[in-house]
C-alpha cells in the first residue's frame, strides 16, 4: 500500500514541474514582446520599457527566470493582475470556493443519479428501462452544455420563472463571507430565505455542469456492473440465498465501484473545463469566468497563474482518487 | 495473396456485427447525411448564408405564426436565413472534425508507436509529457492556446488537435506494448524485420481497432469543443455560420426568439449524437471481448 | 422418502441461434446420507441440472420437470423468496474455481459470517465463534487470523476450504460439489476429497459430487450416474459400475483410466460431445460408439431395466455375465 502510494506520488512530482514549465512558457510564447503586449495600445517609452523589463526580469537568462518563477510559485507568489493589481494567488482563492461549490453540487447530482441508474440498467439488461436509460445517457453525453444551459434558462427561468438567471444569491441578502460556500454562509447568516435563494441559484448551473459526468457515470457503472455480474462470486453469493438487493447492491456494486471511482476522478478535469462555460452563462463569480474574462482582458499573469493552479488542483484530485482507489481495491491495499 | 483473401472476410464480419446494432446504423445514416450536406451545402442552401434580408429580421419558423416558407427555419437578428446558415455550418463542423482527427491521430499514433518501441527512459519521458498535457482541463488548455495564437477557426482546430493527441499516444502505446510480446512480432523480428517495418507493417495494423473507436470519439469531441470555443468568442468569428458562433450571437435573444437558439444547438446535438452512436457500434463490433459468445 | 427427487428434468437455453437443450429428461434421486457422483465430459450438462435445481441459471434458461422436490418441498412451485430460505441453508453448493468464486472485495470471514447472518439466528459473537469453529473443521490453521484475510492473499486450496466452510456453515442436508478439485494441484485434490467425505461421514449430509474424473468417483461415491450430452445414460452403485458397466460410454470412460490400461497407449474416446448443431438423430453417443449400427443411428434407445443400470442403449454390455453366474 505504502509502496503504491509512493509510486503515485513519484509521478506527481515530475508532472508538477512540467506543469509549472508550461505555465512559465505561456507568457514567453505570446506572439511579440510580452511587455509590448501588456502595454496594449498606449505604447511605451524606451525607458519605461527597460524599467518594466527589469521589473519582470525579462532581461535575464531564461533559466534564471524559470528558477525565480518556480521559487515564487512554491511560495505562493504568482505575480499581480495587470487590471486589479492584486496578487493572483489571493484572487484565485477568493473565487475558488464558488467554483468548488458548483463543482461539488454537480458531482453530487451526477453520482446520486448516475450510480443507481447504471446499476438498475445493468440488472435489467436489454429491457425497456435499460434501453431508455442508455439512450438518454448517450444524449446527455453528446450534449453541448452551453446550449443545454440556454435551453434550461428558456424553460425554467423564462417560461416558468422558477429559477434566477445569474449569480449565486439574490441581491436582497447580504452577509459576510465566512467559508466562501454560499450554501453554508447563507445558513450561518440566519436570514430568512437566504438559504433557499442560494439553492435556487445553484440548481440550474449544477444540472448543466453535472450532465456530462452523469451520463459518463451511468454508462460506466452499467458496463462495470455487467462485467461483474457474470463473475463466479456473484453465483456464489446467490447460492448463499442472498436477496437480489444484497447480491447486486453489495457484492456486485462493491466490485463495480473500483473502475467507476476512477471515472469519477477523471471527470473532475472535464468539470473544470465545463465550469468555464457554465459560469460564463450563469454569471457565476468563480474561477472559470475569471479565467475567460482575463483572457479577453489580456490579463496574462492571471491566465498564467490560473492555468497553473487549476492544473495543480486537478492533479491533486487525481492523486486523491488514486489513493482512494488503492483503499477500495483490496488487491492493492493488502499486497 | 493470403492477406487479400483475409481482408474482405474481416470486413464482412465487422459489418455483420455493426449492422446488428440498430443505433449504430441510425448513427451512420445520420452521419452520411451530415457529410453530404457539408459537401453540397452550396446546392442545398436556399439562400446565401451571409445575405441579410433587412425586411425580415427575426422571422419565426415557417410553421409558426408570422412565418414564411421562404425562410423555413426563420431568420436571425440580422435577417439571415437560419436554414442556410445551419447547412453551411455543417461544412465547418465536418471540416473541424476531419482536420482535428487527422492531425491528432497521425501525430498521436506516431508518438505512441515511438514510445512503445523506445527504450524505457524514452518511453517514460514521452508519457510524462503526455501526463502533463492531460493535467490541464482540455477546454481550458485549448482556450489558452487560442488566446496565444489569436482567435480563429484554424487556431481553434490546432488547439483542439494538440489537446487531443495525448489520448492517441496513450492508446497506441498501450496496444503496442500489449502486442509487442506476442509470438507473431517475435517471429517477424527473428525473420529480420527492421524496426520501422515492425512498427508500421507488423504491429500497427493489429492496434487499429481501439484507435478507430477513439477516432470516432474525438471527431465528436472536436465538434463540441470547436462549438464551445466559438460560443466563447474564441473560435470561428462572426459572420461565419459556425454553429457555436451562431449560438453566441443569438444569446441575447433567447427569451424573445427561441428558434435562433434552439436550431443551432439541435444541429450540434444530432451530429455529435450520431457520431457517438456510430462510435459505440464500432466499439462493440471491433472489441472481441464484448462480442457475444 | 428421498431427500432429493428429480424426474424428467429438461433445461433449454435460448441462444442467438435458437434453442439449445443442455439437460434432457434427467432423473436424480438422492437419499439422506447418500453420496452420488455425477460423471461426464465437459458440456454434458452435469452442473446445469444442479444449478437449475438451485435456481441459479440466468433468465435465458427454461426449466421443465415432472417432479423436483427437496425434503418434501416442491421446488417448481416455491417463490424466489422461499427458495432463498432453502438454498445456502439446507442445500449448499461449492464450485470449481475457488479463486474466482470468492468475492475479492470482502474478507473470507465476512463472507462466511454473511451466510450465518442470513440463515441462522445468531448474535455477532456466536457468528464469530461459529466461523472459527468452521475454519478448524475444514483444517485452516490459525483461524482467528485467517478470518480477516482477503481471498487473493490465500492459495487455491485454502480458498476451496473456505468455500467448503461457507457451504457447510448452516449444516446443510445436501451439499453439491461441482468439480471441487479440478482447479487444484494434484496433492491438494486428495486432501479436499478426503475433507469432503470426512465431513459427509461426520455430519450425515448427502453429497452430490459432480466430476469428470472416474478416479475421484471410485474413491468417494456410493452411487454413480453417468451423463452424456445432457442425458443420463446409466446409473449404478459404484462397485458393479466399475466391474460391469452396461453402457458403452461408461465402458469407454473406464477404459480411459490409466490404471486400467492394457496397452502402452491409453485408449481415448474419439470425437467430442455433440453441440447445438451436430446432434445426431438416434442415440446421441452413436457417432463415437464402436458398437453402433444403423438402428443406433436411427432410433433413440429406451432405458434398460433397473438391473441393467437403466442404460440408455440398444445393446447394453455385460448382459450375459449375470446370466452365466446364475
Amino acid at each position: 500500500m505504502i509502496k503504491y502510494f509512493l509510486s503515485k506520488l513519484l509521478t506527481f512530482v515530475p508532472t508538477f514541474f512540467g506543469v509549472t514549465l508550461i505555465s512559465f512558457a505561456f507568457i514567453r510564447v505570446l506572439p511579440g514582446d510580452p511587455i509590448i503586449v501588456m502595454a496594449g495600445e498606449r505604447g511605451l517609452s524606451d525607458e519605461r520599457y527597460a524599467e518594466l523589463s527589469a521589473e519582470y526580469g525579462f532581461d535575464r537568462p531564461i533559466l534564471v527566470q524559470y528558477w525565480d518563477y518556480l521559487t515564487g510559485v512554491l511560495q505562493g507568489d504568482l505575480g499581480e493582475s495587470f487590471v486589479t493589481k492584486k496578487p493572483v494567488w489571493d484572487e484565485f482563492f477568493a473565487l475558488f470556493p464558488a467554483t468548488l461549490e458548483l463543482a461539488l453540487c454537480a458531482m453530487v447530482f451526477a453520482v446520486v443519479l448516475g450510480l443507481p441508474a447504471g446499476v438498475i440498467a445493468a440488472v435489467n439488461r436489454g429491457k425497456l428501462f435499460d434501453r431508455t436509460l442508455m439512450s438518454t445517457a448517450l444524449v446527455g453525453y453528446s450534449m453541448p452544455i452551453f446550449w443545454w444551459a440556454l435551453l434550461l434558462i428558456i424553460v425554467f427561468s423564462g417560461n416558468l420563472g422558477w429559477t434566477p438567471v445569474s449569480g449565486r444569491i439574490s441581491l436582497l441578502y447580504y452577509f459576510d463571507t465566512l467559508t466562501g460556500f454560499m450554501l453554508i454562509d447563507s445558513l450561518l447568516s440566519g436570514q430568512d430565505g437566504a438559504f433557499m435563494s442560494a439553492v435556487n441559484h445553484l440548481v440550474l448551473p449544477s444540472i448543466v455542469l453535472g450532465t456530462i459526468p452523469l451520463a459518463v457515470i451511468a454508462r460506466q457503472t452499467r458496463s462495470a456492473m455487467l462485467e461483474v455480474l457474470s463473475e463466479d462470486y456473484i453465483r456464489t453469493a446467490r447460492a448463499k440465498g442472498l436477496a437480489p438487493v444484497e447480491v447486486n447492491g453489495l457484492h456486485a456494486l462493491r466490485n463495480a465501484l473500483i473502475p467507476v471511482i476512477t471515472v469519477i476522478g477523471l471527470s473532475v478535469g472535464t468539470l473544470m473545463g465545463g465550469a468555464i462555460l457554465t459560469e460564463t452563462i450563469f454569471s457565476w463569480p468563480g474561477i472559470g469566468k475569471w479565467m475567460l474574462d482575463s483572457i479577453f482582458r489580456r490579463d496574462y499573469p492571471v491566465v498564467q497563474g490560473g492555468l497553473l493552479l487549476i492544473a495543480v488542483f486537478v492533479m491533486i484530485v487525481n492523486l486523491t482518487v488514486d489513493v482512494l482507489y488503492g483503499f477500495i481495491n483490496p488487491k492493492i491495499r493488502k499486497r | 495473396m493470403e492477406t487479400t483473401m483475409e481482408r474482405p472476410g474481416r470486413l464482412r464480419e465487422f459489418w455483420y456485427y455493426f449492422r446488428e446494432n440498430r443505433g449504430a446504423v441510425i448513427g451512420l445514416s445520420v452521419f452520411v447525411v451530415f457529410v453530404l450536406v457539408a459537401i453540397f451545402a452550396d446546392l442545398l442552401a436556399p439562400h446565401d448564408p451571409t445575405q441579410q434580408y433587412r425586411d425580415h429580421l427575426l422571422r419565426p419558423p415557417a410553421w409558426s405564426e408570422g412565418g414564411d416558407w421562404s425562410f423555413p427555419l426563420g431568420t436571425d437578428p440580422l435577417g439571415r436565413d437560419l436554414l442556410s446558415r445551419l447547412i453551411h455550418g455543417a461544412r465547418y463542423s465536418a471540416f473541424v472534425g476531419v482536420v482535428v482527427v487527422t492531425v491528432a491521430a497521425s501525430v498521436g499514433i506516431l508518438i505512441g508507436l515511438l514510445s512503445g518501441f523506445a527504450p524505457r527512459w524514452g518511453d517514460t519521458i514521452i508519457m510524462r509529457i503526455m501526463d502533463i498535457i492531460l493535467a490541464f482541463p482540455s477546454l481550458l488548455l485549448a482556450l489558452v492556446l487560442v488566446a496565444i495564437l489569436g482567435p480563429s477557426l484554424t487556431n481553434a482546430m490546432i488547439a483542439i488537435a494538440i489537446v487531443q493527441q495525448p489520448h492517441y499516444v496513450r492508446l497506441t502505446r498501450a496496444s503496442v506494448i500489449n502486442e509487442r510480446t506476442r509470438d507473431y512480432v517475435t517471429s517477424a523480428r527473428v525473420a529480420g524485420a527492421g524496426i520501422w517495418r515492425l512498427m508500421f507493417k507488423t504491429v500497427l495494423p493489429n492496434c487499429l481497432a481501439p484507435i478507430i473507436v477513439q477516432g470516432a470519439l474525438s471527431f465528436s469531441t472536436a465538434i463540441l469543443d470547436a462549438a464551445a470555443l466559438g460560443f466563447l468568442g474564441m473560435g470561428a468569428q462572426p459572420p461565419t455560420p459556425e454553429w457555436g458562433t451562431m449560438l453566441a450571437e443569438a444569446r441575447e435573444f433567447i427569451l424573445r426568439a427561441w428558434w435562433v437558439v434552439t436550431f443551432p444547438g439541435i444541429a450540434i446535438l444530432i451530429t455529435v449524437l450520431a457520431i457517438n452512436l456510430m462510435g459505440d457500434g464500432l466499439r462493440d463490433a471491433l472489441d472481441p471481448k464484448l462480442k457475444r459468445s | 422418502m428421498a431427500l432429493l427427487r428429480i424426474r424428467n428434468l429438461s433445461v433449454d437455453f435460448a441462444t442467438a441461434s435458437g434453442k439449445f437443450r443442455a439437460v434432457d429428461s434427467m432423473d436424480v434421486t438422492v437419499d439422506r446420507g447418500d453420496i452420488l457422483a455425477i460423471v461426464g465430459e465437459s458440456g454434458s450438462g452435469k452442473s446445469v441440472s444442479m444449478l437449475a435445481m438451485m435456481g441459479l441459471l440466468p433468465w435465458t434458461a427454461t426449466i421443465t420437470a415432472d417432479e423436483m422436490s427437496f425434503d418434501g418441498i416442491d421446488l417448481r412451485s416455491v417463490t424466489a423468496a422461499q427458495r432463498r430460505k432453502i438454498i445456502g441453508r439446507d442445500m449448499a453448493m461449492i464450485f470449481q474455481e475457488p479463486m474466482s468464486s470468492l468475492n475479492p472485495c470482502f474478507t473470507v470471514g465476512f463472507q462466511i459470517r454473511e451466510s450465518l447472518r442470513k440463515h441462522m439466528n445468531m448474535s455477532r459473537r456466536e457468528r464469530h465463534q461459529r466461523a472459527i469453529e468452521l475454519f478448524e473443521q475444514v483444517g485452516i490453521p490459525e483461524p482467528e487470523k485467517r478470518l480477516g484475510v482477503f481471498p487473493h492473499q490465500m492459495s487455491g486450496g485454502m480458498n476451496q476450504r473456505v468455500m467448503i466452510a461457507m457451504a457447510i456453515a448452516c449444516r446443510p442436508r445436501l451439499l453439491i460439489a461441482d468439480e471441487p478439485t479440478t482447479a487444484l494441484d494434484v496433492t491438494i485434490q486428495a486432501q479436499i476429497l478426503e475433507l469432503l467425505t470426512g465431513l459427509q461421514r461426520d455430519t450425515g449430509m448427502a453429497l452430490i459430487l459432480i466430476t469428470h474424473d472416474m478416479g475421484v468417483v471410485a474413491e468417494t461415491a456410493q452411487r454413480v450416474s453417468v451423463q452424456y450430452a445432457g442425458q443420463k445414460v446409466e446409473e449404478q452403485p459404484v462397485r458393479p459400475l466399475f466391474s460391469t458397466p452396461h453402457h458403452p460410454y461408461t465402458a469407454a470412460l473406464l477404459a480411459a483410466l490409466p490404471e486400467r490400461a492394457t496397452s502402452k497407449i491409453l485408449p481415448s474416446i474419439p470425437g467430442v460431445v455433440p453441440g447445438q448443431f451436430d446432434r445426431p438423430k438416434g442415440c446421441l453417443f452413436s457417432p463415437r460408439c464402436s458398437k453402433a449400427d444403423d438402428r443406433c443411428r436411427e432410433i433413440e434407445p429406451e432405458n434398460q431395466p433397473e438391473e441393467l443400470g437403466r442404460a440408455k442403449c440398444h445393446y447394453p454390455l455385460g448382459v450375459n455375465e449375470p446370466e452365466m453366474a446364475q
